[in-house]
């Protein structure tokens, strides 16, 4: 790879899209560049489970030819993309990380995808996923784990991990991810990169596939701030084609980001999401972060959001409850794996088989545990009682945000653990997203920013914001505030000290 | 075989005089909308299978229903005719197993919180006794998505059990419905088969009124589940209900009912117990047989459907919505029968022979009311029955019909011309007008081409004129047969009456 390949590598996505605009480095030169860095790395780090080379040059071409052309180009035109596979993309295989979509093809654009495209970003393929995004280390995904570009030992998180990891490995500066209970914040955490879950209905969940459809958000993840809120401005806004979209003007995340001022805010600290179960250099480095944005003029409270302690007991009740009827369609006759369909058997026998043969461990425990809680008898202990935990959920938040601007947290409980380290203890697993469920389950928005090392172990730690439903731009704002800071503090990006991957210095 | 029992050892007067019957009838309405229920291929009958379909009722990965807001209209709507409450929050629930014809593998309906609720429907029975009212509670009514069409191909029975494989047509998936729910019909006695087809004809008749469906049950627009259980008295509590599908006709409707009444009471009387179970009606030999067993209710796990927002239909939409609805039909039958002053009874098999909407029609189009009725419920409902359609399905329209009958009025057609006319109105050879010129067919009343029939008649039955002319004029039927036969019809009759007399009678 040669040394200016490398450096459009290196390069944030505001400035690859603003060489582009002006013509000094064609989309073709950045693609390429990049499709480079994933031939080179990506089978040591595994984050895309399918690179469309010829679709994603085709794309870069263009673009330049509108460049020529002297056509007006988006924001982000030319900037290549990884897109988790969760997302339909037409005509490139959609896998969802599971053996039973193995082969499907859809034939049609997801809306976010269709914004991407319509914006001229480059997508250069589909990123590694757990199984049907259940999952917060990628170990889930049919197709082998994702490994974190800090260690490959450890995982990148999940369910989102090849995103993030694409783009802490600068095989793309933006990636888009889905956040069903962290799958976009805890992944950036464990990987020093920046995640935002938009407001539930901020962005459209038409050609998501759906996980569980009251908590599953798409979002950017990016590098830094600014290329989050590019990435955000451009897929955002309503879509007819989502009843659960909002018809609301897009929160201006790119002033925001671009302002990065915390002067006179009011930012709370929840009690509940610090402490006992988070590691030492996390809440060290999440204390001291604090009390930078203390010094940049916020005012910090502590506040209580004395419900969150029961999230992840709700969670694992509507998640599992609304994905066992999401996951119901995938039963081997319409597309996908078809198993055991050898002329005899009945269409049960051949939808059971075929499900048996097609799922993984942890979703088929999940489809389980959400059946078992929607049967009858069950379904009022169970579902109606976790939605009744989810309203008081919503309630801290709003109490909360009647005294802050925005609440604070550490994003995930430890940094990244090691690959197989908790794959056969799914309740350790689920403690990942323990800080991250609230914002699902209210449907507000959240971001994860990276604020340094965890002492201990010298892997990244994640700061989460989060903000009252349609105020994302205040999570730019805080975000960018402090990142400019602790920029400042370490006189380089965080990721100049992941170790080189592929033989090549970063 | 146990079928075949029944019938010879019990009769239906022997179960009702033994047990008291309850219903409760399930009719599921196609709505008539233009596109589907959450997405927006058209709903057109018959296409190539699977051409109406896109990613939504398909069901695929990632797609997402979006609500079709006339299709709420149409179930408020139906709501408010039936004297419904109107809910004014509500959401759709996931119901969910498998099936191949479902592409979801759940089908998005409404579960504990229905769009409608609490109404009834008057209808009127047509029992030995005369008209019968009676009024049916409905429990409520509420939207759900059709499901796709299986076709089991080989196998003796069309069933998916032994068949050797299944087509699915997907045109039907997503296609709104509305299931109409009565609470238990009691009280109907021996009546209890004739208030049911009484209740799925009005029911018909009203959806009809309302324009939101075709109501077409051959075709499946309308589709009845009649529940059925019988209890000793109707002190005692409720027996096992069984519920009978592919009920696909309003005759059906009543002969499913009275079949399940009797072979119900035939099993009691030997002591058995009723299995609650789904039953299939056959039309052909008019029984129901066992389907699927009920004994362990499928645990559909209903819960609130997460992709669509709840819906709130507005006070003043709801109003507005009322406020618009056309005459219903039995306000329209009471009108009626002032204007046109017929009797109950003739309303009544008016009203069941699907005749109201063209009769009033021809009414409109300046026909008598009589004479609409003689057409429509003569000549046009034969033509109609032999054919298996609808009145107004015929080739002919009310307009056509009260042209014929003003030519009738007006003394250019009789009676046997205006039939020939409406043969060819019906044959497909243009309007009245056009069939009266192509055929020559119009009534000859020039007295000089009479009389040469005349004369002509008299010579060839010279015994008939002889008998007249002794004062016997009822022997003129055979010259005036003879006199209608050569004009071929044509002539007038009673013109020919009065020339034929005078003629042998004129010294």
């Amino acid at each position: 790879m040669s040394d200016s390949a490398v450096e459009l590598t290196r390069l944030s996505a505001a400035d690859v899209a603003a060489l582009v605009a002006t013509g000094d480095v064609s989309a073709v030169e950045v693609t390429s560049a990049h499709l480079e860095r994933i031939a080179e790395i990506d089978g040591d780090v595994h984050a895309f489970l399918h690179v469309d080379r010829e679709g994603a040059v085709a794309a870069a071409q263009a673009v330049d030819a509108d460049r020529s052309k002297g056509k007006p180009l988006g924001v982000l035109a030319g900037v290549p993309l990884g897109l988790k596979d969760v997302m339909a993309m037409s005509g490139i295989p959609t896998t969802c990380g599971s053996r039973i979509l193995e082969g499907w093809r859809p034939a049609y654009d997801a809306t976010v995808t269709r914004r991407l495209k319509d914006a001229g970003i480059v997508i250069l393929g589909k990123t590694n996923m757990d199984e049907f995004a259940m999952g917060s280390s990628t170990e889930h995904s049919a197709y082998g784990p994702t490994h974190n570009p800090w260690d490959l030992d450890r995982i990148p998180g999940g369910s989102g991990g090849g995103s993030a990891a694409c783009v802490a490995s600068f095989e793309a500066p933006l990636a888009i991810g889905t956040d069903t209970g962290g799958s976009i914040r805890q992944p950036a955490a464990v990987t020093g990169t920046v995640g935002v879950k938009p407001t539930y209905g901020g962005v459209s969940r038409y050609g998501l596939v759906a996980l569980a459809s009251s908590l599953d958000q798409a979002g950017p993840c990016a590098r830094t701030v600014l290329d989050a809120a590019l990435l955000h401005s451009v897929i955002a806004g309503h879509d007819a084609l989502d009843s659960t979209s909002i018809d609301l003007p897009v929160p201006d995340v790119v002033s925001a980001a671009r302002r990065a001022d915390v002067a006179g805010l009011r930012i709370g600290v929840v009690r509940e999401l610090t402490g006992e179960g988070y590691q030492s250099g996390v809440q060290q480095r999440f204390d001291e972060s604090v009390a930078m944005l203390e010094g940049l003029g916020a005012d910090v409270v502590e506040v209580s959001c004395p419900h969150f302690p029961y999230a992840l007991a709700a969670y694992y009740l509507i998640l599992p409850s609304e994905c066992s009827s999401n996951l119901a369609k995938f039963d081997g006759m319409r597309y996908g794996v078809r198993v055991g369909d050898d002329g005899n058997a009945s269409v049960e026998q051949v939808m059971s088989k075929t499900r048996a043969a097609g799922f993984g461990d942890e979703v088929v425990r999940r489809i389980m545990l959400g059946t078992y809680a929607l049967s009858a008898g069950y379904y009022d202990a169970f579902y109606g009682q976790a939605q009744k935990v989810r309203t008081l959920i919503a309630r801290d938040f709003e109490a909360a945000f009647a005294q802050c601007d925005v609440l604070v947290s550490p994003t995930a409980p430890t940094t990244a653990f090691r690959l197989g380290e908790k794959l056969d203890d799914p309740l350790a697993m689920y403690l990942n997203d323990i800080a991250t469920i609230p914002a699902n389950l209210a449907g507000t928005p959240a971001m994860s920013l990276p604020i340094g090392l965890a002492p201990e172990d010298s892997l990244p730690v994640g700061l989460q914001i989060m903000a009252p439903a349609m105020a994302d731009e205040r999570l730019y704002n805080v975000g960018a505030a402090l990142e400019a800071a602790l920029l400042a503090q370490w006189g380089a990006p965080l990721l100049t000290s992941a170790p080189a991957l592929g033989g090549v210095a970063a | 075989m146990t079928a075949m029992m029944v019938e010879s050892v019990l009769s239906f007067d022997d179960a009702v005089s033994r047990y008291d019957p309850v219903l409760g009838l399930e009719v599921h309405v196609e709505l008539g909308t233009e596109t589907k229920m959450f997405c927006s291929c058209p709903t057109v009958f018959g296409a190539l299978a699977n051409t109406q379909t896109c990613p939504t009722c398909l069901g695929l990965p990632g797609s997402l229903p979006v609500l079709n807001r006339v299709a709420v209209e149409s179930a408020i709507r139906i709501g408010l005719a039936l004297n419904c409450k109107i809910a004014t929050w509500c959401r759709f629930a996931r119901k969910n197993y498998f099936y191949p014809d479902m592409p979801k593998n759940f089908q998005t309906s409404q579960y504990d919180e229905p769009i409608c609720y609490d109404g009834y429907l008057d209808i009127e029975v047509e029992t030995a006794d005369g008209l019968m009212p009676f009024r049916v509670q409905i429990e409520r009514a509420h939207m759900e998505e059709d499901t796709g069409k299986s076709t089991h191909q080989g196998g003796a029975t069309g069933r998916i059990h032994g068949a050797d494989y299944s087509l699915v047509d997907y045109n039907r998936a997503g296609i709104p419905l509305i299931e109409i729910v009565t609470k238990p019909i009691e009280g109907a006695g021996r009546y209890a088969p004739e208030v049911a087809r009484a209740y799925v004809t009005a029911l018909r008749d009203l959806l009809r009124a309302l324009n939101v469906s075709d109501v077409k049950m051959e075709q499946g627009s309308l589709r009845c589940d009649a529940n059925a259980s019988l209890r000793t008295s109707p002190d005692a509590p409720l027996g096992t209900r069984t519920e009978t599908k592919n009920v696909n006709s309003l005759k059906s409707v009543e002969r499913a009912v009275r079949y399940e009444i009797t072979r119900q009471a035939a099993r009691l009387d030997a002591g058995e117990r009723i299995v609650q179970e789904t039953r299939h009606w056959h039309e052909d030999t008019g029984v129901t047989t066992s389907g699927r067993s009920k004994e362990e209710a499928e645990d559909y796990r209903y819960f609130p459907e997460p992709d669509l927002l709840p819906i709130a239909p507005a006070l003043e939409w709801i109003e507005s919505l009322r406020a618009a609805l056309p005459e219903l039909p039995a306000a329209r039958r009471t009108r009626l029968m002032t204007e046109w002053g017929v009797s109950d009874f003739e309303m009544q098999s008016m009203a069941n022979a699907g005749a109201l909407d063209v009769i009033e029609a021809t009414v409109a189009a300046g026909g008598t009311h009589a004479g609409a009725r003689k057409w429509w419920m003569g000549e046009l409902a034969r033509v109609a029955n032999e054919r298996e359609i609808e009145l107004d399905e015929l080739e002919i329209t009310p307009v056509e019909v009260a042209r014929v009958e003003a030519l009738v009025a007006a003394g250019s057609l009789n009676d046997k011309l205006a039939r020939q006319v409406i043969d060819g109105v019906l044959e497909g050879a243009g309007s009245p007008d056009d069939v009266v010129a192509a055929r020559g067919l119009v009534v000859v009343s020039d007295d000089a081409a009479l009389l040469a029939a005349i004369e002509e008649a008299i010579a060839a039955n010279p015994d008939a004129a002889q008998k007249i002319r002794e004062g016997k004029p009822a022997a003129a039927g055979a010259l005036i047969g003879a006199v209608m036969k050569s004009t071929r019809g044509q002539a007038d009759a009673a013109r020919v009456r009065e020339l034929l007399l005078t003629h042998l009678t004129t010294p």
